[in-house]
């Protein structure tokens, strides 16, 4: 289990971010979308204790807002890693070697994707094309793409 | 600007740079620097020629001379042989124009790419920009959707429609509201041109837009963009921002009476949302679920208002008709494939990159004479059109022309035009079963063959390759693909079948049990 973060209260500062959030989307046309972004880039994740409020100013049912939130590969719940490390796992990636980069990753890292290190500085994390798919195969730390990366150079990117 | 400063080109698109063009550029300065050279570096976007990024580009005279692949250990030599005058150097590529790669090209829809500097409407204009909204200001919505109609120009996002018969649905559709959305969520693997276009020429992508919103009447536009192209996503921002100051948005374009806004959201990772119903669904702030058609879009779309919803590349192909007319655009291609195709060469090719060209050249064509065979030297066994849901295309069929009917005869898709190259080391058993996986992953859920028909897929292609009753698993899996064909809400679950059946025809040696 990851530490759950879902049960857990928001702090002051927190909870004072996602309500200056909603309140300055609150109006935009389709903007839930938008505020969980806003959310995402604030706290890293969208904590659980954030739906009730969302939905309040949203005027949706909790359950509306924490359906969006699940459908969507690009929410987090829980708090990330300090940097976020993405390998693409599609055609033109696998093309080039991205089946074996991914194993050496997740053996360096000793994670699973969706996992963080122990020492909460790395979460791994699956993406579907990354649009460099004529260098592959492509991963992105945080939102630095590299191309053509041979487990090697991976090793140099993570230091 | 001093006239005096020598241009020195360095692409700052996502793949220069995840090939290091940043280093590059700030080797480039410091050399300057130490050397006192006159150079004025322009970050440009990328002309696509990716096995040659960071391709370093010098205007001599006038004529650009390319040079690359560069790292930053390269920039002294550069400087000693005299690279700001054009001289030879073993990464010397000659003048830009004159690579093949490029020269036999046709750049329409991106031939502003890797020309000029991103973000700069004055290069934009300076390079024919905003021609086609100059004439569109001038002409009635009916005009501008009779031009792209006639132009013969079909939707590039991978579905084929006729751009200017989905216009004029709009067009003709009431509404006090109407939308222009531009597909931005450039999901399939082997596919990079419209994060290309988007930062590397922003402002055509704005002027399609807008063209299409004075074409149906409509005021707001969209771009939803994929959030994994969080540089496409800045660029496209700041463009808007820029050509609202500039004129180009607002609520009198060109001083007209017309009016258009544009705003760019951003997506959330699901594939699903590049259909377009789905991606409409996403945009009202919604789980990206799969809508019942009828009704269209066209007719009930973005908060049931009449709605255009296009790609990018074909937003971005309006304004060069608008500019040189219907007939220029419609002189290129075959058959009812007409104007050009724009070709993403990806996986394992040694010359990978953007090829636009007039549709009718042969797939063999683009992979050898273009892409030079595969990067690992070794022959080539598959290649994938379309995307994730598209065939797996055997090199018997290599001599297919790239056309729509064409494809389609073979089974296969053009789509959005990405091409993935692999070699003879690939199993086609573990493509096949990625197809699924990739299926269920993604499925929006509404549909059961869908939905749950993807989870068996694997499962099936799991027991085939683990020897279990073969043959009547075998013809399960067939029996699960036409299921999945003909009973699935959407193309997501309706073509993802394909490659599956693709290996299953032409690759059934790998679907055999592992040891």
């Amino acid at each position: 289990m990851e530490p759950s973060s879902s049960k857990s209260p928001l702090n002051a500062d927190d909870e004072r971010a996602i309500k200056d959030i909603c309140h300055a989307k609150q109006d935009v046309p389709g903007g839930l979308l938008p505020i969980l972004h806003d959310i995402q880039r604030s706290l890293g994740y969208v904590p659980a204790a954030a739906v009730p409020i969302i939905a309040e100013y949203l005027n949706l049912s909790r359950a509306d807002v924490h359906g969006v939130i699940s459908f969507y590969h690009f929410y987090r719940t829980s708090p990330p890693g300090q940097k976020t490390l993405y390998i693409c796992r599609a055609e033109a990636c696998q093309a080039m070697g991205s089946r074996e980069l991914e194993v050496h990753a997740q053996q360096k890292l000793g994670v699973d994707y969706h996992g963080t290190t122990k020492d909460g500085t790395l979460s791994l994390e699956p993406v579907y094309c990354l649009g460099n798919c004529a260098c592959s195969p492509a991963v992105m730390l945080d939102e630095t793409v590299y191309g053509r990366v041979t487990p090697g150079r991976l090793d140099e990117i993570l230091g | 600007m001093a006239s005096n400063l020598i241009k020195v080109f360095v692409p700052s698109d996502t793949t220069a740079r995840s090939l290091g063009a940043d280093a590059v550029a700030a080797a480039i300065e410091a050399a300057a620097a130490e050397r006192a050279a006159a150079v004025e570096i322009v970050r440009n976007g990328s002309r696509g020629l990716y096995w040659l990024e960071p391709m370093v580009e010098v205007d001599v005279d006038g004529v650009r001379h390319a040079y690359g692949p560069v790292s930053p250990n390269d920039v002294g030599s550069l400087f000693d042989a005299a690279f700001l005058d054009g001289k030879p150097h073993e990464l010397a590529l000659g003048a830009t124009e004159q690579i093949p790669f490029l020269s036999r090209q046709d750049r329409l829809t991106c031939a502003r790419l890797g020309v000029i500097d991103p973000l700069s409407i004055d290069d934009y204009r300076a390079h024919d920009g905003y021609q086609g909204l100059s004439r569109a200001v001038e002409l009635s919505g009916r005009e501008i959707v009779d031009a792209v109609t006639e132009s013969g120009l079909r939707g590039r996002g991978g579905a084929a429609f006729p751009t200017g018969i989905k216009w004029n649905t709009v067009l003709g559709a009431a509404g006090d509201q109407k939308y222009v959305v531009c597909n931005a969520d450039e999901g399939d693997s082997g596919t990079f041109v419209d994060r290309m276009i988007m930062e590397s020429d922003p402002y055509v992508l704005i002027e399609g837009m807008t063209i299409a919103g004075l074409a149906v009447g409509a005021t707001q536009g969209y771009v939803y963009i994929r959030a994994e192209y969080p540089q496409a996503i800045k660029t496209m921002r700041q463009a808007i921002e820029h050509a609202r100051s500039a004129g180009f948005l607002g609520e009198k374009i060109l001083g007209g009476k017309r009016g258009f806004e544009l705003e760019v959201r951003e997506a959330a990772g699901a594939y699903i949302c590049g259909e377009e119903t789905s991606l409409l669904e996403s945009l009202e702030g919604k789980r990206g679920m799969v809508r019942y058609r009828p009704p269209l879009p066209a007719i009930k779309g973005l908060f049931g208002a009449p709605t255009v919803v296009n790609n990018v590349v074909s937003l971005s192909s309006v304004p060069i008709i608008l500019a040189k007319g219907a007939s220029f655009y419609k002189d290129f291609g075959v058959g009812r494939s007409r104007g050009t195709l724009t070709v993403q060469l990806a996986g394992n090719i040694k010359q990978g990159g953007l090829v636009e060209i007039a549709f009718g050249h042969s797939l063999r064509e683009l992979l050898e004479d273009f892409g030079g065979g595969t990067a690992t030297g070794r022959p080539m066994r598959a290649v994938q059109s379309g995307g994730p849901l598209g065939a797996y295309v055997h090199p018997s069929q290599f001599d297919t022309a790239l056309d729509y009917e064409a494809f389609a005869g073979i089974g296969a898709m053009v789509g959005h035009g990405g091409i993935v190259v692999f070699d003879d080391t690939v199993d086609m058993a573990q493509q096949a079963r990625f197809a699924m996986e990739f299926c269920a992953l993604e499925s929006c859920g509404k549909c059961t063959p869908c939905r749950i028909g993807a989870v068996r897929g694997v499962e099936v292609i799991d027991k085939i390759t683990n020897g279990e009753n073969a043959d009547d698993n075998l013809a399960l899996l067939r029996d699960l693909c036409d299921t999945m064909v003909s009973g699935s809400l959407c193309a997501l679950g309706g073509m993802a079948p394909f490659p599956v059946l693709s290996v299953m025809n032409h690759y059934s040696e790998d679907l055999k049990a592992r040891n």
